[in-house]
C-alpha cells in the first residue's frame, strides 16, 4: 500500500552548510552530518495501522510530513498504492514531487487544525468543495457524504455549530471526520491524542482502533506514547535520531527488544550485564555478577559474548519462601514499596544492584523484608550490547 | 511608619491624656506623602487631558453672545464641505488600503514563506521611526514632483510627459500609504505568528491549492487583525498633517487637518471655525478608535491562539522565490533607500538640479557649514532637545506613579485615570494644538508664545505612550516583591523608590527614549503653538520648505535622521526586554 524507500532529510538550514561539510569531509576532518530523517525505509500493507514511535526529535513527524508532502525530503521514494508521489535522487529516474494538495491523503494534525471560522459541517465539506470542477460532487452528494461521516463520528447533532464550540474529544473526532470524508487511500495521524486528558485519551484510543478496523483505512500513526503504539498498531517502527531501530509487531517489540534503547523506551526494564556461559538451542545461560540467569531467545549469539539481559518488572515474582523447582531464583531485600492502585511496585536490592518488580495488588512486602525473586526464562530478553 | 494603615485590629487604646493624643490626631489630619504624591499625579493627568478639550468645545460653541453654531456655519456652511469630507475619506481610505495591501503582503511573505532577504523587512519597518513624516514627504516631493521630481526626470523622455504627480490626492494616498505600511506590517506579523500553520496545512491536505488556502483559510483567519489594521490606519491618515499640508495645500486639495491649518493661517484666524473642524475630526477619530477597540475585542473570541509555540514551517516558494526577492528589494529601494538618497544628494548641492556630471562635480558641504553657522538651526536643535528630554522625563516620572495606581492600588476610580491617560491618543495633534491655544490665549499666565506651551503639548500627547510602557513593566513585577518590602518595614515611598523604581527602570528608559524619538518628529501640534524664536527642528524644516530652501533643508534633514538613528538604536538595545512598540 505505502512504500517508503531510503528517505533522507537534513534539518532545515543544514542544506546550506552541506557544501561546507562536504569540503571538510574531503579534507578528512568531517563532522558527522546531522539528519532529521536518515535512510528510512518501510512498507505498509493495506488495512494496516502502522505506527512510527519514538521520543521527540526522532524524525517520526518529519517522516510523516514527508509522506504528506508538507515537507520535501532530500532524497528517497514515497509511493502509495503503486503511484509514486515523491522520488528524488534515485538513479535513472526523473524527480517527482506531487504537491500535498494533489496527493489525496487524509491527515489529522496534533492541534486538530479545526478552522474556527467555519461550522462543523463546513469543516468536513471543505475537502469536497475544493476539488476541481470535474471531480467535485454535487451539492446534494456533498451534504449526504458529510452527514454520513458526521453520523459515524457521532457529530451529526453539532453540524451547524461553530467548530470552536466543540469539546476536545469532539474536535478530535471532527478532525478525523474531515480527514476521511474523501475516503483517502491513506490516513496520516500526527499525535492525534496527545492534546487530550488521560481519561479521554484512553477511550478515544479504543474508538480510533474500532473505526480504523471498520473503515479499513490504511493508516500511519505517529506517537511518542508507547501504550498508544502497543495497543493500536499492527506494526510499529521504533525510531531514534532519524533512524528506524526496530520494526515489528507490538508484542514482538515489547518482548524481544533488539537493543537497550527499545527496551528502555517501550515500558520500563531492568538491565543486567553478563556473558553467555552456555547455550543449548534457544536456551541460554548468562553469567552475571549477581548470579546466573537462564532464558530463551531466538537469536544466534556465540558463547562468551557480552550481553545485556532485559527483565521487565512484571516478569519478576516476589515470594517470602523459596520457590521449589524453579530456575532463576535470586535472593534480595525489599528497599522501597509503592502502591499504584492496579499494581504494587517494589524495589529489591540484590548485591549492589536494585531490581524493580511489579506485583499484583494483593502482593505487598514491607521494606526490609528478605524476598526471593523468581524470573520466568520465557519472559527475559537478550539485548546485544550497543 | 506613617499613618496609612487601615483600622488596626488592636485592643481599644486606653483613654490617654490629652497631651499624648493631641499630636497623633494632628498628624492623622495631615495628608501622608503617599496621598500627596498620588493626588498630584492624578490631578496633573486629569488637568492635561481634560482641560484642553473642555476649552476646545467652549471656544467652538460659545462666543461673546453665548452659545452659537456660527463657527460650524463658517466651517461647513459652504459647498466646499462635500469636497472636504469626500477628500478626507478618500485620502484616509486610500492610504489605509495601500498600507494594508503592502503591509499584509510583506508580513505574509516574511512569516509564512521562505522569502529571501528577511533581514530587510525589519530594517524597513523601523523607517517611520527614523524618518520623520515631514522629511519623508519632502523626499517624495523631490522624487515625484511634476517639475523637479527625479522619477519624472528619468521617465519623462520615455513617456513624453511627467508620469507621476505627488501634488494630487493620489500622490497623497501613495506617500501616506507607504509611510503607514510598516505599521501594518508589524501588526500583521503578530497576527500571522499567532496563527497555527497546521490550519493551512490541513487545507492543503484536503486538496486545496495555495491560492484557495490563502483565500479561504488565511484571510478569514486574519480578518480580525485586518479589520483592526484598516481602522487604525484610517484614523491615522485622518490625523496626518504633514502629507496633506505639503502635498495638498498647493493645489487646493483639502482634508480636515490641512483645512484647519489653512483657516488658522488666514488673518485674522477664525478660531471657532477651526474649532468646529477640529470637533468634526475628533468625532470621526473617536468613532474609529471605538470601533477598532470593539473589533479587537470581538476578534479575541475568534482567534485560535493556543498559546503553544508553533514550529515555524515556512512555505517553500519554489520558482516564485526570486520574484518575491525582487519585490522585496524593490520595496526596500522605493521606501527606504530612494527617499534617504535623494535627501542626501540634495543636501550636497548648491542649487537643486537632477543628477548629472555637472552636479556631481559640484558637490559641496556648504549646506552643512551653513547649518553650523546659522543660529536658527542651532536654536531649533537646542529647543528640540530641551523639549524632548524634559517631556520624556516628566511623562515617565508621572506615569511610573500613575501605573502603580492603575495596576497595584485598589483606589476607586483608578480605571478612570487609565482612561484619562489614554484620551490624548485619540486627539489629533493639530486638534491638540488648537485646543491648547484656546486654553492659553485666555490664560492670564504668560505661557503662550514660550517654549513652555510646547512642553505642555508634548507631555499631553505622550501621556498614553508613557502609560503603556510603565503599565507593561509594572505588570511584570510580582506583587510579592512589593509586599515583602512592606512587611520588612519600608514605607510606601521607600518601597516605591527602592524596590519598584529600580525594577521598572528598563521599561521606563525604553519609554523615555521612545518619547524622545517621537518628540523630534512632532509637527502637527507645534505648528499651531510655536512662536518666532521658539522653533523646533521639524518647524524649521517646515519653514525652509515654505521658503523653497530645499538644499539647506535636506542637510538639516540628514542631521536629524542621523540623530534619530542613534536614538532608535539605543532604544532597540534597551527596549529588547520590554518590547519597543510602534505606536
Amino acid at each position: 500500500m505505502l512504500e517508503v524507500q531510503n528517505l533522507i532529510k537534513s534539518f532545515d538550514g543544514e542544506r546550506k552548510k552541506r557544501r561546507v561539510r562536504e569540503q571538510q569531509s574531503a579534507n578528512g576532518d568531517a563532522q558527522a552530518r546531522v539528519f532529521a530523517v536518515n535512510d528510512v525505509s518501510f512498507k505498509v500493507a493495506p488495512g494496516e495501522l502502522f505506527t512510527l514511535l519514538g521520543p521527540s526529535g526522532c524524525g517520526k513527524s518529519t517522516t510523516l510530513r514527508s509522506i504528506a508532502g508538507l515537507e520535501q525530503p532530500d532524497s528517497g521514494v514515497v509511493s502509495v498504492g503503486g503511484t509514486v508521489l515523491f522520488s528524488v535522487g534515485v538513479n535513472s529516474a526523473k524527480s517527482i514531487n506531487v504537491p500535498a494538495n494533489k496527493r489525496g491523503l487524509g491527515m489529522v494534525f496534533q492541534s486538530y487544525a479545526i478552522w474556527p471560522h467555519m461550522t462543523v459541517f463546513e469543516n468536513v465539506a471543505f475537502p469536497l468543495r475544493v476539488r476541481s470542477r470535474k471531480e467535485r460532487p454535487g451539492k446534494r452528494e456533498i451534504a449526504e457524504r458529510v452527514q454520513r461521516v458526521l453520523e459515524t463520528m457521532e457529530l451529526l447533532q453539532y453540524a451547524d455549530r461553530h467548530a470552536t464550540k466543540l469539546s476536545g474529544g469532539q474536535q478530535q473526532r471532527l478532525a478525523l471526520a474531515r480527514a476521511i470524508v474523501v475516503e483517502p487511500s491513506l490516513l496520516l495521524l500526527d499525535e492525534p491524542l496527545s492534546n487530550l486528558d488521560a481519561k479521554l485519551r484512553e477511550s478515544l484510543r479504543f474508538e480510533l482502533k474500532r473505526l480504523q478496523r471498520e473503515l479499513g483505512i490504511t493508516s500511519i500513526y505517529v506517537t511518542h506514547d508507547q501504550i498508544e503504539a502497543l495497543s493500536l498498531s499492527s506494526n510499529i517502527a521504533v525510531m531514534r535520531a532519524g533512524e528506524i531501530v526496530q520494526l515489528g509487531k507490538p508484542r514482538d517489540i515489547y518482548e524481544n527488544p533488539q537493543n537497550k534503547f527499545v527496551a528502555e523506551f517501550i515500558g520500563t526494564s531492568n538491565f543486567i550485564d553478563g556473558t553467555i556461559k552456555a547455550r543449548n538451542g534457544d536456551r541460554y545461560v548468562v553469567e552475571t555478577p549477581d548470579g546466573r540467569l537462564t532464558l530463551d531467545a531466538a537469536l544466534d549469539i556465540a558463547q562468551g559474548t557480552e550481553v545485556v539481559v532485559s527483565i521487565r518488572p512484571e516478569a519478576v515474582m516476589l515470594t517470602t519462601e523459596r520457590p521449589l523447582d524453579a530456575v532463576n531464583v535470586w535472593e534480595g531485600n525489599v528497599t522501597t514499596r509503592a502502591f499504584l492502585g492496579d499494581a504494587v511496585d517494589h524495589v529489591v536490592s540484590v548485591g549492589k544492584r536494585d531490581v524493580r518488580a511489579r506485583c499484583l495488588p494483593h502482593i505487598s512486602h514491607a521494606p526490609g523484608t528478605p524476598v526471593y525473586m523468581q524470573m520466568d526464562p520465557a519472559k527475559l530478553a537478550l539485548v546485544p550490547v550497543d | 511608619m506613617t499613618t496609612t494603615a487601615p483600622p488596626r485590629p488592636t485592643a481599644p487604646t486606653p483613654p490617654a491624656g490629652p497631651k499624648h493624643s493631641e499630636p497623633a490626631r494632628w498628624r492623622r489630619l495631615l495628608p501622608t506623602p503617599k496621598f500627596l504624591i498620588l493626588a498630584v499625579v492624578a490631578v496633573v493627568i486629569a488637568y492635561l487631558s481634560i482641560v484642553p478639550l473642555y476649552y476646545l468645545f467652549w471656544g467652538t460653541f460659545f462666543d461673546a453672545s453665548g452659545f452659537t453654531f456660527s463657527g460650524f456655519e463658517r466651517a461647513y456652511g459652504n459647498d466646499q464641505i462635500f469636497s472636504l469630507v469626500g477628500n478626507s475619506l478618500l485620502f484616509a481610505a486610500g492610504a489605509a488600503l495601500v498600507s494594508l495591501v503592502i503591509g499584509t503582503g510583506l508580513a505574509y511573505l516574511n512569516v509564512r514563506t521562505d522569502v529571501p532577504f528577511k533581514a530587510l523587512f525589519f530594517a524597513a519597518s523601523i523607517i517611520p521611526l527614523v524618518i520623520p513624516g515631514i522629511l519623508y514627504t519632502i523626499a517624495w516631493i523631490l522624487l515625484g514632483s511634476p517639475d523637479i521630481g527625479l522619477i519624472n526626470h528619468y521617465l519623462e523622455p520615455i513617456f513624453g510627459r511627467a508620469v507621476i504627480d505627488v501634488f494630487s490626492i493620489w500622490g497623497m494616498i501613495w506617500v501616506e500609504g507607504l509611510q503607514l505600511s510598516p505599521i501594518v506590517f508589524l501588526l500583521m506579523v503578530a497576527s500571522f505568528r499567532s496563527m497555527d500553520p497546521s490550519l493551512e496545512e490541513s487545507a492543503l491536505m484536503s486538496g486545496a491549492g495555495r491560492w484557495t488556502v490563502f483565500r479561504k483559510i488565511t484571510v478569514p483567519l486574519a480578518r480580525p487583525a485586518i479589520v483592526a489594521a484598516i481602522l487604525i490606519m484610517v484614523v491615522r491618515s485622518l490625523e496626518s498633517f504633514e502629507v496633506p499640508a505639503l502635498l495638498g495645500l498647493q493645489n487646493g486639495t483639502y482634508v480636515f487637518t490641512s483645512r484647519i491649518y489653512f483657516v488658522l493661517r488666514n488673518y485674522p484666524p477664525d478660531l471657532s471655525a477651526a474649532g468646529a473642524l477640529a470637533v468634526g475630526l475628533l468625532v470621526i477619530a473617536i468613532i474609529g478608535v471605538v470601533v477598532s477597540n470593539f473589533a479587537g475585542r470581538a476578534s479575541k473570541n475568534f482567534q485560535t491562539v493556543t498559546g503553544k509555540g508553533f514550529r515555524p514551517r515556512p512555505i517553500q516558494l519554489g520558482k516564485w522565490r526570486p520574484v518575491a526577492g525582487v519585490l522585496i528589494i524593490g520595496y526596500f529601494l522605493l521606501t527606504v533607500i530612494a527617499p534617504l538618497l535623494v535627501l542626501l544628494y540634495t543636501s550636497l548641492l548648491k542649487f537643486y538640479a537632477p543628477p548629472s556630471k555637472d552636479t556631481m562635480s559640484n558637490i559641496t558641504f556648504d549646506n552643512y557649514k551653513q547649518l553650523a553657522h546659522t543660529s536658527d538651526a542651532l536654536t531649533a536643535l537646542k529647543n528640540s532637545l530641551i523639549l524632548g528630554l524634559s517631556s520624556a522625563t516628566l511623562v515617565m516620572a508621572f506615569m511610573a506613579v500613575a501605573a502603580w495606581i492603575v495596576v497595584r492600588s485598589r483606589i476607586r476610580g483608578r480605571k478612570v485615570l487609565d482612561g484619562l491617560a489614554f484620551m490624548p491618543l485619540v486627539v489629533p495633534g493639530l486638534v491638540m494644538g488648537l485646543a491648547l491655544s484656546f486654553v492659553y490665549l485666555r490664560s492670564p499666565i504668560p505661557i503662550y508664545g514660550t517654549l513652555f506651551i510646547l512642553l505642555i503639548s508634548y507631555c499631553t500627547r505622550y501621556l498614553p505612550y508613557g502609560m503603556r510602557y510603565s503599565v507593561t513593566s509594572m505588570q511584570q513585577i510580582s506583587n510579592e516583591l512589593e509586599e515583602s518590602a512592606l512587611v520588612n518595614g519600608a514605607s510606601w515611598w521607600q518601597t516605591f523608590r527602592r524596590v519598584l523604581l529600580p525594577l521598572l527602570m528598563p521599561g521606563l528608559i525604553a519609554g523615555w527614549i521612545y518619547i524622545l524619538v517621537v518628540s523630534f518628529r512632532e509637527l502637527s501640534s507645534s505648528i499651531l503653538l510655536y512662536s518666532p524664536g521658539n522653533e523646533v527642528l521639524s518647524i524649521l524644516i517646515f519653514e525652509q520648505f515654505e521658503n523653497g530652501q530645499f538644499t539647506v533643508l535636506s542637510a538639516l534633514g540628514v542631521v536629524m535622521v542621523l540623530t534619530l538613528v542613534v536614538l532608535v538604536t539605543i532604544a532597540y538595545k534597551l527596549g529588547a526586554k520590554v518590547g519597543l512598540k510602534q505606536d
